[in-house]
């Protein structure tokens, strides 16, 4: 019984209207924990956590840097999935939402190059590297950018969002080579030093300002998402019934 | 089945043919880069040599971009690709037929002018084999993936500025593999690594790519 209210729930966000309402919902909840979760980790990481014995003050850009570039793959994991859904199962909402990912994937994978090229000025001595890591972070933005760009080139929305899915899942090849780049070719970017299964090779006091950064970027992500997603939609549907009712006739 | 794919096969070869230049056109395009880039660089051996494998890959890769806006767009134009969805042929054999002509037109012909290529920019000799072997498993690739990106933006009206945009993320780990097998070659180090890679990435694209385009090209035409 409680499986089948929860598959019918499910299909119900399927529907435009109810759709619409569960990210006005839910998307300011998420916005505020986001809020709460980056200012608690960025005065951790600010002012609580000591400075590196090496990097000293320098290093703190971590707390920006690594979250991104984690939402940045993260992001285009979640997309793949609704991609995956979206094709096989044909959910308009769903479509939506994985093109929806795009921009913001596409924002913190810029944030991660911007921060990582800034932090490796003083550190590395360069700006840029062609290192594995790097370049493959730099391909992940123009697969990014051609999924935005695949999905606005299509006068029919719907085509184009199921197109630009089949590229989502193509450009997914990506995602391995980003994560074990650091493993498979050593150069200039370091190893993993957080590790989930073992001892991790940085200080356990520099983790707890990373932890709530991580979730930060995540509830972002997901509030983002939502709002977008939920604008697409409208912009998609202006002429239709329910969206007349639901922002006045004058829409 | 068999007698499908050989009919578009052989009619895909006899329309290259009878066009004649426009069929060479890429050959053409990737001696056009090359005469180029020592004019830009400067006709130093050393240098041109250092260079020699990344360019003559990057020329080729352009190249192969040229033919790309015609290659299912006729066909959709005229109503045949819509055809190929009412016979009995499976779609994604006469996908990979399409994409095998594809490849026997611009990539053929680019192996098979490679040592010009290489005696242009002073590849070492030692390196001429490897250039050809990573061009024998690289041009297909550049093809199906090509293929691919071609096909997701058939539906389009701006195909050819996105096409290059979709087609750069893809092809880069093509393009490190084989500059880096060719230059280990030159240097005189085993390339086996690369061309093993390489190798591997035209055995998950030829397995994958026609499912993608064919997937691709249904969505262009509904």
């Amino acid at each position: 019984m409680i499986w089948h209210n929860i598959k019918v729930g499910f299909h119900r966000l399927g529907s435009p209207p109810v759709f619409h309402r569960l990210c006005q919902v839910v998307a300011p909840w998420l916005w505020l924990a986001a809020a709460i979760c980056a200012a608690f980790g960025l005065f951790k990481a600010l002012y609580l956590v000591p400075p590196d014995y090496q990097q000293s003050d320098s290093f703190r850009i971590l707390y920006v840097h690594v979250p991104a570039a984690w939402q940045a793959m993260a992001g285009y994991l979640v997309m793949s999935v609704l991609a995956v859904i979206a094709l096989v199962w044909r959910i308009r909402t769903t479509e939506i939402m994985a093109m929806m990912g795009a921009p913001i994937g596409a924002a913190f994978t810029a944030i991660c190059l911007a921060t990582g090229s800034i932090w490796g000025r003083p550190m590395w001595g360069t700006w840029w590297a062609w290192d594995a890591r790097l370049t493959s972070m730099l391909v992940l933005l123009f697969v990014y950018l051609g999924i935005m760009g695949l999905y606005a080139a299509f006068e029919d929305k719907r085509k184009g969002a199921r197109v630009a899915c089949i590229l989502i899942l193509v450009g997914l090849v990506n995602i391995p080579i980003i994560h074990f780049s650091v493993e498979w070719w050593t150069t200039l970017h370091q190893g993993s030093t957080i590790s989930f299964f073992g001892e991790s090779s940085m200080d356990s006091s520099m983790m707890p300002p990373l932890i709530w950064m991580v979730i930060a970027t995540k509830l972002m992500f997901g509030a983002a998402l939502l709002d977008r997603s939920r604008n697409e939609l409208v912009e998609q549907d202006r002429r239709k019934g329910w969206v007349r009712q639901k922002l006045g006739a004058s829409a | 089945m068999t007698r499908a794919m050989l009919a578009l096969l052989r009619r895909d070869l006899r329309l290259a043919v009878r066009h004649g230049g426009e069929s060479l056109m890429p050959l053409v395009f990737l001696f056009a880069v090359l005469i180029l880039v020592p004019l830009g660089v400067g006709p130093g051996p050393n240098l041109l040599s250092a260079i020699a494998p990344g360019m003559v890959w990057v020329a080729a890769l352009l190249a192969s971009l040229l033919a790309l806006e015609h290659l299912f767009r006729p066909d959709l134009d005229d109503g045949t690709l819509e055809q190929w969805w009412t016979g009995e042929t499976p779609v994604g054999l006469l996908v990979a037929t399409r994409l095998f002509s594809h490849w026997l037109i611009t990539g053929l012909p680019v192996i098979l002018f490679a040592p010009v290529a290489a005696q242009m920019l002073y590849l070492p000799d030692r390196a001429l084999g490897t250039l050809m072997l990573t061009l024998l498993i690289g041009t297909p690739l550049l093809s199906l993936i090509g293929g691919l990106a071609s096909a997701l933006t058939l539906g389009t009206n701006r195909g050819s500025v996105l096409l290059s945009i979709l087609i750069f993320p893809l092809v880069v780990p093509v393009l490190i593999f084989a500059t880096g097998a060719v230059s280990a070659a030159a240097d005189g180090l085993s390339a086996r690594a690369h061309l093993g890679l390489l190798s591997a990435l035209l055995i998950l694209a030829v397995t994958l790519i026609p499912l993608a385009t064919t997937a691709a090209l249904r969505l262009n035409i509904e």
